[in-house]
């Protein structure tokens, strides 16, 4: 079972005090702490939870920067067998989609199983990497996968997590793009003895003219969305605040509702 | 010079950070309150290679070197001092009998202290009339054939109660001048005449245990002596010297887990029309707070520097001691006072930290033993 996770090293936002930067199209990242996006962490754990179960080695990839090594070795630590980080000054700026080709650059001359990403990223949150990736590869794909029962046969079958409590059941052929959902298992600590491992482990790097693209398929060239600006919301209206006793307060959150539709 | 941290040691770092904010931090008041000792996080802490950092890996250790110890004792300082006393006592039990143990003792009770089948380890010197004169202990150890016989009560002893091992210290030649007398032992729990007497009633730490040990007419196989008869004494000052690093290095934690959480509460909390941190009365005692703590980091860091590399440490441990620990103290102080009368509530941390930091200042050698021996090293040395 040959497994490829692809991770983002990620700032922690939640709980910062976030500043819109001076592009006005991103945030303040000085700072703030980063660590690997918490789905990726699910991801990575899920990959090696395959391997101790079928053999087989992972592979963790990841775009971004040098501090990106931070990430990859971590994933190291926890027991994945290879790493590579993907960088050239030209990625950035990449959508989702951009990234996603990126990504299947790197792994198109590998051989693989199973390819796990994270349902979304903390940062950007589009969530169109892994699917967008499945195509790209001409493989089938599953997201949002909260469970995966196990591989027989050429084929993968897993749970998918749906809105309204419904859990989806889902047999597909493999190789395929899996993106995982956080909860699906209790990602492992790296021990002392796993860090000591691979704390001088090289990674290996790859650029542009390595992946064999040009500059023009990366970076806002090679992305099909722009983003315009980011900012906080104002504060919304509409607030109300009730007071009195528990249960002239109940009453009239009852009465509110009505008014509004609601209650029936 | 170089500041840098080894890739290493920044894994370490983050590693124990991380566990300690989701295992360690969520427990912490619930154990204080209940005065329970960790034993689940303890095991979890072991099987992460926190039990033996400065142990090599064939005894089971994760040996990572004095700074790496340094920087995780700080992380978990940070969430619970009671965990953070413990793993500095296992950790320096493991030590001792690594530095002075036969092959044999080392086989038997290193790798247990590493991989958590022992809950902690502990030291037994202090006796209840004395402390700090370490070396006018009463216990006494007498050879009868093949066993050594052990007298004596031992108190205030870290983890006495929960230790699968202790090292113990005892008189075997009372006609020898003070301090030469002395002897080690490796005494096991449950050895026969070895019992656990009561445990304290502590103002902080109150996760971790603090015992009397009594040894009425215990009987040890003479093997259980560590390294040779009225070398007990040089042995305990010598891992003294290492304990500090960690208790300096823990109270950091204690320090800054105090300051991070007021600086934290003063930018939410308003007063006269604005969150608190806008008055320079708070942002002095944040700027203040934060500048002594990290120059008492760089004392520690450094004694541990010169441990992990074969130098004279003695004097840089206790100046590393005395200074992270006193620091430590007045930055909980302050932020008791940041957060006002909540600071003195147990709704919030700051009150427990500083409960807890108080005890740093008193174990492993008062910050007036930690003068002496400054004192000592520098007078000498001129």
């Amino acid at each position: 079972m040959e497994v490829i996770v692809c991770i983002k090293r990620v700032p922690e936002t939640a709980g910062a005090d976030i500043i819109i930067d001076k592009t006005g199209r991103g945030i303040e990242k000085r700072g703030l702490v980063f660590d690997i996006n918490e789905w990726d962490n699910y991801a990575v754990e899920e990959a090696i939870l395959l391997k101790e179960e079928y053999g087989g080695s992972v592979t963790v990839i990841s775009m971004g920067p040098e501090e990106a090594n931070e990430t990859l070795r971590r994933a190291l630590a926890m027991g994945a067998d290879q790493a590579i980080r993907l960088t050239d000054p030209v990625f950035e700026g990449s959508d989702g989609y951009a990234i996603a080709r990126i990504l299947s650059q790197a792994i198109k001359p590998l051989s693989y199983d199973l390819i796990l990403t994270g349902v979304q990223t903390e940062d950007d949150g589009y969530g169109q990497v892994g699917p967008t990736l499945a195509e790209i590869l001409e493989i089938p794909h599953a997201a949002v996968v909260n469970r995966i029962d196990g591989i027989e046969g050429g084929r993968v079958k897993v749970h998918r997590e749906l809105e309204g409590g419904l859990e989806e059941v889902l047999d597909l052929n493999i190789p395929a793009v899996l993106t995982i959902q956080s909860g699906i298992n209790e990602p492992r600590y790296v021990s002392i003895m796993g860090i000591r491992k691979v704390a001088k482990k090289e990674i290996k790097v790859l650029g542009l003219s390595e992946l064999g693209m040009k500059p023009e398929d990366a970076g806002q060239p090679g992305s099909l969305s722009v983003v315009e600006r980011v900012f906080f919301p104002p504060v919304g209206e509409g607030a109300q605040m009730l007071e009195g006793t528990m249960d002239e307060i109940s009453d009239k959150v009852v009465t509110i509702l009505k008014e509004k539709g609601g209650g029936a | 010079m170089d500041f840098n941290l080894t890739t290493e040691q920044e894994m370490i770092r983050d590693m124990v950070r991380d566990f300690a904010e989701k295992n360690i931090k969520p427990v912490a008041a619930q154990y204080d309150e209940e005065k329970r000792f960790p034993f689940e996080n303890l095991k979890k802490m072991a099987q992460l290679g926190l039990m033996g950092m400065n142990i090599p890996v064939e005894y089971g250790g994760s040996e990572v070197g004095v700074v790496a110890y340094s920087l995780a004792m700080t992380e978990i300082g940070k969430a619970c001092a009671s965990h953070a006393v413990t793993t500095s006592v296992t950790n320096m039990v493991a030590e001792v009998i690594y530095e002075f143990g036969t092959e044999e003792m080392k086989g038997k009770y290193i790798p247990k202290l590493c991989n958590g089948e022992y809950p902690a380890g502990s030291f037994a010197i202090t006796e209840p009339h004395t402390g700090s004169d370490a070396a006018n202990i009463r216990t006494t150890a007498v050879l009868d054939g093949t066993h050594y016989v052990l007298n004596g009560t031992k108190t205030m002893i870290t983890s006495g109660e929960y230790a699968g091992v202790t090292v113990a210290w005892a008189v075997t030649d009372k006609s020898a001048k003070k301090g030469k007398g002395i002897s080690a032992f490796v005494v096991e729990k449950g050895t026969p005449g070895f019992s656990v007497g009561k445990a304290e009633e502590k103002m902080g730490h109150r996760a971790s245990s603090l015992n009397e040990l009594i040894f009425d007419n215990c009987r040890i196989p003479k093997e259980c002596l560590l390294g040779h008869e009225g070398e007990g004494f040089k042995i305990a000052m010598m891992e003294l010297d290492g304990g500090r690093i960690g208790i300096g290095s823990l109270a950091l934690g204690i320090g800054f887990g105090a300051i991070d959480f007021a600086a934290q509460y003063v930018k939410e909390r308003e007063a006269f029309g604005q969150p608190l941190s806008r008055f320079e009365a708070i942002q002095w005692m944040i700027a203040d707070s934060y500048t002594e703590l990290e120059a008492a980091q760089l004392l520690v860091l450094r004694a541990a520097f010169l441990k992990e590399n074969g130098l004279q440490f003695t004097k840089e441990a206790s100046m590393a001691k005395l200074f992270a620990t006193e620091t430590a103290r007045r930055v909980a102080i302050r932020a008791v006072q940041m957060l006002g009368g909540y600071g003195y509530t147990r709704d919030y941390p700051v009150e427990r930290y500083l409960r807890d930091v108080i005890g740093t200042t008193l174990y492993e050698g008062t910050s007036e033993v930690q003068r002496i021996v400054v004192a000592r090293e520098i007078l000498k040395q001129r």
